[in-house]
């Protein structure tokens, strides 16, 4: 009833390939995208802002990144938390020596440097894979930490060792740093995090992403089929990196304003990331927002009801916190590996039915 | 030279370490293929159950007043891991059979967030000294004649360990059981058929590496306390067992022995020219550069892959 596409017929070639064929997505996406931009930003505080929905924003990105290499071209990697270490120290270095560089464009710019350190480390996947690879991403994450942590050069020198986004203006407004707006900031990370789902979803129904897609479902079918398993894995680490290291710049210059590698990047940034793309959904963009989400609510919703609502010490609370989430991680897996994704295509299909279920 | 002789031989009892941890994790994966993060976790717990059953403060004594002596405490955190082991098959694993890898290694992590909470909840979170009667110190006789230093407890652990891997490859190669085991890693399909419960299989494995955990916790825990940092040396197995191959319990150890040495002189020799603590990588990078030249590791079976 809802989803029905009867009648939705195509005269062009132009409207077959639209990246949402259906009238009913284009409406709710479009819907949504009016909510997020124009009416979020009247009732949008600090809280809101740095608690929910910047970090769900960060995270949401990265998870795109590892969703093309994890999800669409089959790659395990463990590095996500080096990866986004590379794009915050890269945008870092680039604000503070370039101090007249438009900031969108030092963005940018470290996002293709983190592609450049993701093509390295992503050399292995030609001989090794599955579980072996997954190893040998850790390297990246142990190395590149150990890396900001001990070159002086990477921290400007700063006694502390941490590095601290300067302010910087976008067309008038302050993007970072503690004056920074919570409208401001969050509208920045929206903008980036919309253009690049809308780019990740195009590459990944165009021809490199069926490459990718090749790989993952069997890389010797895909090799005799005339797929270049070398082009196919090295250009999925590349655009994850790329993902990755914008969601990084963001993460240190929008929303943590300072960092330092050890807390901020450390191994649990790689599996965090990786269970939002688990729980969402392996190879799907809608999965990696629906992952964000429920990863960035969960513990915010444990720690209301447990602190505030039934009395738990903080401590207690931290702990049982860290039960619940193990808990919910391996009952999702158990109910629906295939993440929130396909519960909300089976929500599709149940509506497009309605009212009369099979 | 003798500085030489001592970095390597500290390096082989810290790799002795590493392979202890690494054992759980070839048990596991060789049985049913699931790669168990988990067993850092395994090892972290059962230090903290054994560390409750013995001590004065812990909550066995202020429940009954007691403690256990060492040998019981043990036989009663055994039992504590078949418990861990059961439920495990029970709640996670026997939802999961036919799942993708990486959903069963993700699960692993769960568990292992869930141990960790658990533990913490039950035992509290700060370092509990170990003490079990094992020796402690330096070995005053090398120490003296020859000017060495080794830890006696390091030499135990050595020697647990090799008696842990003659006891294991008995166990496989000449128990009805361990045939059994072999059998699953082989083919699931073609081991069910003979009439081999998966289920049980799974638990008596989950057990024994449980009893690994339980040895790796009690070496690791009298060498610098139970504490939290244990559930990560997980991560230190991981290049480990990527060194010797996922499935080959004598990769496992002879892979800690490389990485531990590797690392050592690493750190004492190459360490000081690029600032230090390279030990957090080089294990890996190590792993990577080998991975390179022989995909599978050194003991790994090379897998023929067909369309």
């Amino acid at each position: 009833m809802f989803y029905r596409e009867a009648g939705q017929f195509k005269t062009s070639y132009k409207a077959d390939q639209a990246i949402f064929t259906i009238t009913q997505d284009r409406f709710f996406i479009g819907l949504f995208l009016i909510v997020a931009f124009v009416v979020v930003p009247f009732f949008i505080n600090d809280y809101w802002a740095n608690a929910i929905l910047i970090h769900f924003l960060v995270y949401a990105l990265a998870a795109l990144g590892l969703n093309i290499l994890t999800g669409y071209c089959g790659q395990v990697s463990l590095g996500t938390g080096g990866f986004m270490a590379v794009g915050a120290y890269a945008s870092y270095k680039l604000v503070t020596s370039f101090p007249e560089m438009n900031f969108i464009v030092a963005i940018l710019l470290s996002g293709g440097i983190t592609a450049l350190v993701g093509v390295v480390f992503g050399l292995p996947s030609l001989r090794i894979k599955g579980f072996y690879l997954a190893v040998a991403t850790l390297a990246a994450q142990f190395f590149l930490v150990w890396l900001f942590n001990k070159v002086g050069w990477f921290f400007n020198y700063s006694p502390t060792g941490m590095i601290v986004s300067p302010p910087r203006e976008i067309f008038g407004f302050l993007v970072t740093g503690p004056e920074a707006s919570p409208v401001v900031r969050y509208l920045f990370c929206l903008s980036f995090v919309t253009v690049f789902a809308l780019a990740a979803k195009n590459i990944v129904r165009g021809r490199v992403g069926r490459s990718w897609m090749a790989i993952r479902d069997m890389d010797i079918a895909a090799e005799l089929i005339g797929i270049r398993p070398l082009e196919a894995k090295l250009t999925a680490f590349a655009v994850s990196s790329f993902y990755i290291g914008v969601a990084g710049a963001l993460y240190f210059n929008v929303w943590l304003g300072t960092a330092e590698p050890t807390e901020a990047f450390d191994i649990n940034q790689s599996f965090f990331v990786l269970f939002i793309v688990i729980i969402g959904g392996l190879g799907s963009i809608m999965g990696s927002f629906m992952g964000a989400a429920f990863m960035v609510l969960i513990p915010i919703t444990l720690k209301t009801i447990m602190v505030d609502g039934m009395g738990f010490a903080v401590g207690a609370a931290k702990h049982a916190e860290v039960m619940l989430l193990g808990t919910l991680i391996i009952f999702f897996l158990i109910v629906e590996p295939h993440g929130l994704a396909r519960l909300w295509q089976i929500l599709k299909e149940k509506l497009r039915k309605w009212p009369f279920p099979y | 030279m003798l500085f030489l002789l001592e970095t390597v031989i500290s390096g082989l009892m810290a790799g002795v370490m590493y392979s202890l941890v690494a054992l759980g994790f070839v048990l596991i994966f060789k049985a049913s293929g699931i790669f168990n993060f988990a067993q850092g976790v395994f090892a972290l717990f059962a230090g903290l159950a054994l560390y409750d059953f013995i001590a004065t403060d812990g909550w066995f004594y202020e429940l009954f007043g007691f403690v256990l002596p060492v040998w019981l405490g043990i036989i009663a955190t055994m039992g504590v891991m078949v418990i861990v082991a059961w439920l495990v098959e029970f709640l996670v694993l026997r939802h999961l059979v036919n799942q993708e890898p990486i959903i069963l290694f993700m699960s692993t992590i769960g568990l292992a967030y869930f141990l960790e909470g658990l533990g913490d909840v039950l035992f509290g979170s700060d370092v509990k000294p170990l003490d079990i009667g094992l020796p402690q110190g330096a070995w005053d006789y090398l120490l003296d004649t020859h000017n060495l230093y080794i830890e006696k407890l390091e030499i135990v652990a050595a020697g647990v360990a090799a008696v842990m891997v003659i006891v294991l490859a008995i166990f496989f190669q000449k128990t009805r059981i361990g045939r059994a085991l072999r059998a699953v890693a082989d083919d699931h399909q073609a081991a069910l058929s003979v009439g081999i419960s998966l289920r049980t299989i799974w638990v008596i494995v989950w057990s024994v590496s449980g009893f690994v955990a339980l040895v790796a916790g009690v070496m690791w825990g009298s060498k610098s306390g139970i504490q939290f940092s244990l559930s990560l040396i997980a991560l230190k197995a991981l290049p480990v067992l990527i060194l010797g191959g996922f499935t080959s319990v004598p990769g496992a150890i002879i892979g800690g022995l490389i990485i531990g040495v590797g690392e050592k002189v690493a750190e004492v020799y190459a360490g000081p020219f690029v600032g230090g603590a390279i030990e957090n990588w080089f294990a890996y990078m190590l792993a990577l550069g080998f991975l390179l030249i022989r995909p599978q590791g050194l003991f790994g079976e090379k897998i023929i892959e067909r369309v």
